[in-house]
């Protein structure tokens, strides 16, 4: 990029004192087209792996991938907690009872500082 | 798998577009090589992978496959003022995003509160009187994971941000379609993005009538002149402007007219920060009250040099970058080179409004070799000025400080 020239500064005074909000003239109606969207969304399945990650991949990856929780800095077990908690009683996450020490355990030991 | 289908034909799409060979080499070569980046986060992890497989988005940060969470690469902000659609970052709730919008069916439908309920359709909408705004959208959480102590969310570094001009129709207009009745305290809005689960609390938003009501909150249909991007909230956008991404609801589908005010969870617990200056306590305080969160606040940024640089003593170095001034304009852009003790103002480009990026540059020279701290802070028309030290809440929302970029001169 270039640097400013002199000549935008005019410009920059005058807009400057212009509004946030530009109506447009009736004439300059924007032309637009709206055309039907179709798309298709990528995700290429990320999967967790060691010792206890059955749980961790059968109970949260329905509804988020898994960098959701490897993009996380380390966490404490209680933060973790909270999370798994706020999955399952804000987002009704349906977790067997059985299945929440074995995610907390695995989100600790592999995302949960030492 | 699906993400080497996907990368695949967008290399095709940009081939298509590109001139020459040359173009094509170069865009296979970055698509195949530069499968992650690191953002300069305070602590690990700082990989992220890089991809361009988003439908009508080129190379984007991935925070998240799915449901989609897309960081523009910050480099992009050096490009110029307006940030292109499909460099424009990307945040969902929940995965349930509609594939295919269809827009003869589509239906944008007012009711609560209000005279006449009405389901109004595109050509309808568009029908009415076309208004413009240069503003920037922010996610409240952009730059969450420069935090410290480091905080649990989408763990953004600055680009959960872009400039747009939006053009569409004023909320106003859309609303008095159906007529608000007496005793209406806010509008209630909801997207076409469904909860994963049944019982995943919809993503609603609120904001008050009277705001609602201003003017300047419209329903954009298009962004940079173009129809908005699927993952960017076609066909129809919120934009408020001066307000923190979390209001722009995107694929705006449903609007509720209350008449008492919205306690579900994205205002009463999500998207609330400490009722304090800045939105600033410390961690583990006890007895703070939270808000919804609500006007941006003043940033700036350098964006043509990066921490690390090496940079010649004696001659003049163009330093630019942009700033926004949040829910006013940009006043003033001040450049320091001594860490803070001396500012010098720097000389801002053209307005494009009162929300939007504005750039700024100043010449620098180093007189001799040694270490510099680079510091830039932006000050609005409302007299707010990014300070010098940092704010904190358990959320990570709101960020704001002084921007510092350590270079050495030699």
């Amino acid at each position: 990029m270039q640097s400013f020239s002199n000549s935008r500064w005019a410009a920059a005074l005058f807009a400057t004192l212009a509004l946030g909000l530009v109506p447009l003239p009736v004439q300059a109606q924007t032309t637009l087209t709206l055309k039907t969207s179709s798309v298709d969304l990528p995700d290429p399945l990320h999967q967790f792996k060691g010792e206890g990650a059955d749980a961790v991949n059968n109970n949260c990856l329905a509804c988020h991938s898994a960098e959701m929780i490897q993009t996380q800095p380390k966490l404490n077990a209680a933060t973790w907690t909270a999370e798994v908690n706020k999955m399952i009683n804000v987002m009704k996450a349906p977790v067997d009872k059985a299945d929440v020490a074995a995610i907390v355990n695995y989100l600790v030991a592999n995302y949960g500082t030492k | 798998m699906p993400i080497l289908q996907r990368q695949g034909t967008h290399v095709s799409r940009r081939t298509l577009l590109a001139s020459g060979t040359c173009a094509l080499t170069l865009s296979a070569t970055r698509s195949m090589a530069a499968q992650t980046t690191k953002l300069p986060l305070p602590s690990a992890p700082r990989t992220r992978e890089l991809s361009s497989a988003f439908p009508q988005k080129g190379e984007m940060i991935v925070q998240r496959w799915r449901a989609p969470l897309l960081e523009t690469p910050f480099d992009v902000f050096d490009k110029g003022v307006f940030t292109p659609n499909d460099r424009f970052f990307v945040r969902w709730h929940y995965a349930d995003i509609p594939v295919k919008i269809d827009v003869t069916t589509f239906r944008l439908k007012i009711h609560g509160n209000v005279e006449k309920e009405v389901s109004l359709t595109l050509d309808e909408i568009m029908a009415l009187p076309h208004v413009e705004v240069a503003a920037v959208n922010q996610c409240s959480g952009n730059s969450r994971g420069l935090f410290m102590p480091r905080v649990a969310g989408g763990e953004w570094g600055d680009g959960a941000m872009g400039n747009a001009r939006w053009t569409g129709v004023r909320m106003s207009d859309v609303l008095k379609k159906a007529g608000i009745k007496p005793g209406s305290v806010q509008i209630r809005l909801q997207g076409l993005e469904k909860p994963s689960l049944p019982g995943s609390p919809p993503f609603l938003k609120s904001l008050s009538v009277e705001h609602a009501m201003d003017g300047e909150v419209m329903i954009a249909f298009a962004m940079n002149g173009q129809q908005l991007p699927h993952l960017n909230g076609f066909p129809l956008r919120v934009v408020v402007p001066g307000w923190y991404a979390t209001y722009w609801v995107k694929m705006l589908s449903d609007i509720e007219v209350l008449d008492k005010p919205d306690t579900n969870f994205w205002m009463a617990t999500a998207y609330t920060i400490p009722d304090t200056p800045r939105a600033d306590m410390k961690p583990g305080e006890a007895g703070v009250k939270f808000v919804p969160i609500n006007k941006m606040v003043p940033r700036s940024f350098i964006t043509n040099v990066t921490a690390g640089a090496k940079l010649k003593t004696g001659i003049n170095h163009l330093v630019r970058g942009m700033a926004f001034g949040g829910a006013s304009g940009v006043k003033m852009v001040e450049l320091s080179v001594d860490g803070g003790k001396t500012w010098k103002p720097t000389q801002l480009g053209k307005s494009e409004g009162k929300y939007s990026f504005r750039r700024w540059e100043s010449n620098v020279k180093f007189a001799k070799a040694g270490d510099h701290v680079l510091q830039v802070r932006c000050t609005n028309d409302a007299g707010e000025v990014q300070p010098p030290t940092t704010n904190w809440n358990p959320a990570g929302f709101m960020r704001n400080v002084i921007q510092s970029t350590a270079i050495s001169a030699a």
